[in-house]
């Protein structure tokens, strides 16, 4: 039976605690008496016979009828599932996106569908590579529809595969990829990693227009979103659903599938990090030693493959199909009950660690404004009820914020961070005053179209991912970071964790209270 | 008198080539200038010239591509040995019913001072398009040299006292309180980088709205961005190495100042082009208007192709050398390489003529160019003096004077 997530108070007897600081990790003593550490739920225990679950929700769908029911065979399918950026790290093959889909083209064959088209529904985000797609798909599914054509990626860049679905009551117009707005059917295979994703967002974001993402994705959006994992206290996620409805009324006819899996991220020799301290073996603290003392000798280039190579072992806790609404109430229990931990009230600071890995970096480089998006905009967000640090309190994160990009998958971002940054931090001033040009620039839309880069304006929808974080906090404290590159990102750097909670007393004085957001580990405070 | 003198000394290059490669001021050291006592130089036949005792005299990268061994042979039959460098000069007059007043050397030494005819009416010594003049030892007994500072007969402003031709001098009327010889000694490294701008003016004619890049903000492009900014209209694009440089660049008129590596991406976003090929070193699909490289090393020039678009042009402002780069980009797209060296008249954009002294003492004041001048050094300081110029940029610093001016 796993045990559920829990704060600890932090007394002198508690050890150390782990932080990632990208591709590493460091051990930190948080102060005593003051400090606490919410950890997450242990890993929920998976299903057996995986596929047998799958074919069982397509039979036998939540509010809808059974998948073998709706399959003609002259009908136009469409199957779209997640991209990379999910999940994280990869999952182990076979993917549940594979699965999902060999099932559901397993039923189209009997049925005699003809006409099937499976794409990524990736958004904004960049082009996948083969061997990316053959992971998530398999080879079976690939070797027998990327050759023909039938297999492919979204562009909402190309005007000639957009179709307008309609507008919703507050005028957002909901534009999405042709293919499937033109279908009979749409299948949308997804794995669900956390409560923001899933529902009307996975087809409604993932094979929509740049048009049609601006209404949702800009800083008024994501500054009265409260948070991005409590969809009913989200502005992105009650527009998104607007535009659900209408895709209800107005689009193809939705067959969603969603899939929960379990924490359980770290194959072997990282089983550690998801332990927590106190419970560390000798082989645990062997194990840490070695692995942190290796990798702070290595080339950051190596230590992202070693880490980006990394396939998670995570087992997947449920499968639900049918009408999109009512599958994804049914995700959302399934997510809070591997996430959800109760905790009593803000502190002063809360501290985090941040990975190696965002959703925007996947065989990628964790650059300045991807760590800001994934300290304020995921971990931040990583909340109900409340933040877990009080309105003008400090957030104190790890990382070696390098001043780096990928520059095949990142071209507007390195930009971004040169031209915007240096002009502006503020959302909303940057959405007026940048964000056209550069969701308009005409190589940025080619790489994206032809390369592997996300779409230009991409930087800034990381940047308002934490709009929120960035108005809530007082102050953002790096710790370990390149000094200038933090400070073109608008926080404060610090060598050590004790410098900054010595800078962090100027905003909260000199015995805050602290909380700890222990990642490893995925987890949703529900603070009250 | 006891100046800095450069002698024809091949050892003494090879040793300050080598040392240069070491330290900065090993150069100055072991390479071929040396702080001697020279024999006075005689007045050269002929009317005009002036004795002129050197107040302040600046070390451009012309100088220290001579001290540290560096510069091309190309120069050998334009210069005379021994010489006394130093051509960035403020003096005042030591002879005559003017003596005493302050003068600006413009260093060419031209038709004038040489007795030849001029190319036309009023020309200034470096106009013309025949330098035959500046190559043999004229009837006035002047030898081979291009300037102030590369002859043997005129002595140079490393020196306590040179000669100077009165075609050569530009007195100034002003005070030192209103017009510090700090502020006179960068007017001939303006008077270079207004020459450039004015040559980046006439290849903009009918072009609206462009875009000129200028490659380093040492003295030269930092001048340059100045001319620019005074006489080119359309935005101006500086990429820069180091910090101090580019606050100058903006204080100067740059539109966008960047790190030296990120030009290419900053012109990119201000043309809206593509980036092609190697993301290290890309290609720009269309780019600036007009590249000033103001470095010259083989990095900048290429880097100059990169960022100009086709049928642009590029302008040599820092001086080369030796350099070895891929040309391929040049003939494809159809780009103007043109050198840019010193001054004359000058026709502006709006049809006048003027000289580009005149237009660079007007500006040196509009800007308080004297702020550029970051150290002075007693000519007997020379190692420190020719080490801290030879690591400007690294030093913060941006241009470093000989100070001759008694207490």
């Amino acid at each position: 039976m796993p045990r559920p997530g829990f704060v600890l108070p932090v007394d002198r007897s508690t050890p150390p605690t782990l932080f990632w600081r990208g591709e590493g990790f460091s051990l930190e003593r948080l102060p005593a008496d003051r400090s606490r550490i919410v950890y997450p739920p242990e890993p929920l225990a998976g299903l057996t016979h995986l596929d047998g679950h799958i074919r069982d929700a397509l039979l036998h769908p939540l509010d809808m009828d059974p998948l073998p029911a709706l399959l003609k065979p002259d009908m136009k399918l469409t199957i779209c599932f997640d991209d990379c950026s999910l999940s994280l790290p990869k999952m182990q093959t076979p993917d549940n996106r594979q699965r999902i889909v060999e099932a559901v083209l397993d039923m189209a064959a009997e049925a005699g569908v003809d006409d099937v088209h499976i794409i990524a529904a990736l958004g904004l985000h960049r082009r996948m590579h083969e061997y990316e797609l053959r992971h998530i798909l398999g080879d079976r599914v690939v070797d027998a529809f990327l050759p023909r054509g039938w297999l492919y990626q979204h562009d909402a860049e190309d005007p000639d595969n957009l179709a307008v679905i309609g507008e919703t009551d507050h005028g957002e117009i909901l534009e999405i990829n042709e293919r499937a707005a033109n279908s009979d059917l749409v299948v949308y295979a997804n794995v669900n990693q956390v409560a923001m994703d899933g529902g009307w967002k996975s087809l409604v974001t993932g094979l929509a227009s740049y048009r049609c993402l601006s209404h949702h994705h800009n800083p008024e959006s994501l500054q009265n979103t409260r948070s991005l994992m409590d969809r009913h206290h989200s502005a992105l996620h009650h527009s998104i659903w607007r535009m659900g409805k209408v895709l209800r009324d107005s689009g193809p006819q939705v067959f969603q599938v969603e899939t929960t899996i379990n924490t359980d991220a770290f194959p072997p020799p990282f089983e550690f990090l998801s332990k927590r301290e106190w419970e560390w073996t000798r082989k645990d603290r062997a194990l840490y030693l070695g692995t942190a003392k290796s990798l702070d000798r290595m080339p950051t280039r190596t230590k992202r493959k070693i880490f980006h190579s990394m396939e998670s072992p995570y087992r997947t806790t449920s499968v639900q199909a049918g009408f999109t609404e009512t599958v994804h109430e049914r995700t959302l229990e399934h997510v809070y009950e591997q996430h959800l931990v109760p905790v009593d009230g803000q502190t002063d600071i809360l501290t985090m660690g941040i990975p190696f890995i965002s959703p925007y970096n996947p065989e990628s480089i964790m650059n300045p404004i991807l760590v800001m998006c994934m300290g304020l905009g995921y971990l931040f967000n990583m909340y109900r009820g409340m933040p877990l640090v009080k309105e003008g309190g400090v957030v104190i994160m790890t990382h070696p914020t390098y001043e780096e990009f990928h520059p095949v998958h990142h071209p507007s971002y390195i930009d971004f961070f040169d031209e915007v940054l240096a002009d502006t931090t503020d959302p909303t001033e940057m959405a007026t005053k940048w964000e056209k040009k550069y969701a308009e620039d005409d190589w940025y839309r080619h790489l994206y179209r032809t390369s592997y880069a996300y779409h230009g304006v991409h930087p800034f929808y990381a940047w308002y991912w934490g709009a929120h974080g960035q108005q809530h906090a007082g102050k953002v404290i790096i710790v370990g970071g390149e000094p200038s590159a933090v400070r073109r990102i608008g926080f404060t750097p610090a060598s050590t964790m004790n410098d900054a909670l010595e800078i962090a007393s100027d905003t909260v004085g000199r015995s805050p209270t602290i909380t700890h957001l222990h990642v490893p580990g995925v987890l949703v405070a529900d603070v009250t | 008198m006891k100046a800095l003198q450069v002698r024809r000394s091949v050892p003494r290059f090879g040793a300050g080539r080598i040392a240069s490669a070491v330290s900065p001021s090993g150069a100055a050291r072991l390479g071929p200038l040396e702080y001697r006592q020279i024999d006075d130089p005689a007045r050269p036949d002929g009317d005009g010239w002036r004795q002129v005792r050197t107040r302040m005299s600046g070390i451009c990268g012309s100088d220290l591509s001579m001290v540290e061994g560096h510069a091309s042979t190309y120069f050998d039959d334009w210069v005379s040995f021994p010489f006394v460098p130093g051509h960035e000069v403020v003096g005042e007059l030591m002879d005559g019913d003017d003596a005493g007043r302050r003068v600006i050397l413009e260093p060419v030494i031209g038709h004038a001072a040489r007795g030849v005819a001029p190319p036309f009416d009023g020309a200034r010594p470096g106009d013309g398009d025949d330098h035959a003049h500046l190559a043999t030892t004229s009837d006035t007994g002047v030898e081979p040299g291009i300037q102030t500072g590369f002859c043997a007969s005129t002595g140079g402003g490393w020196g306590p006292w040179f000669w100077a031709h009165d075609s050569q001098l530009h007195v100034v009327d002003a005070s030192v309180d209103e017009f510090p010889d700090e502020r006179a000694v960068v007017v001939e490294p303006f008077a270079g980088g207004i020459h450039a701008a004015l040559m980046a003016s006439s290849a903009l004619t009918a072009t609206p709205d462009p875009v000129v890049a200028v490659l380093g903000a040492g003295t030269m492009g930092l001048t340059t961005i100045a001319g620019l900014r005074r006489y080119v209209p359309g935005r101006i694009i500086v990429g820069a190495r180091y910090e101090h440089q580019r606050r100058l660049a903006a204080a100067f008129g740059a539109d966008r100042v960047v790190e030296a590596g990120a030009l290419d991406r900053a012109v990119r976003r201000e043309v809206g082009c593509h980036l092609i090929g190697d993301p290290d070193r890309p290609l720009l699909s269309s780019g600036a208007h007009v590249t000033v490289d103001a470095v010259g090393s083989s990095d900048s020039i290429a880097d100059a192709i990169r960022v100009t678009r086709p049928g642009g042009r590029i302008i040599l402002l820092g001086m080369p050398a030796h350099v070895s780069f891929d040309l391929t980009a040049l003939w494809h797209r159809e780009i103007e390489m043109k050198g840019a060296y010193t001054y004359g008249t000058e026709t502006l954009p709006d049809g006048t003529t003027s000289t580009t002294f005149d237009l660079a003492i007007e500006m040196v004041s509009a800007v308080e160019a004297e702020r550029l001048v970051s150290a002075t050094y007693r000519l007997d300081d020379h190692v420190d003096a020719i080490a801290h110029a030879a690591a400007a940029g690294r030093r913060g610093a941006t241009k470093i004077a000989f100070d001759m001016r008694e207490n």
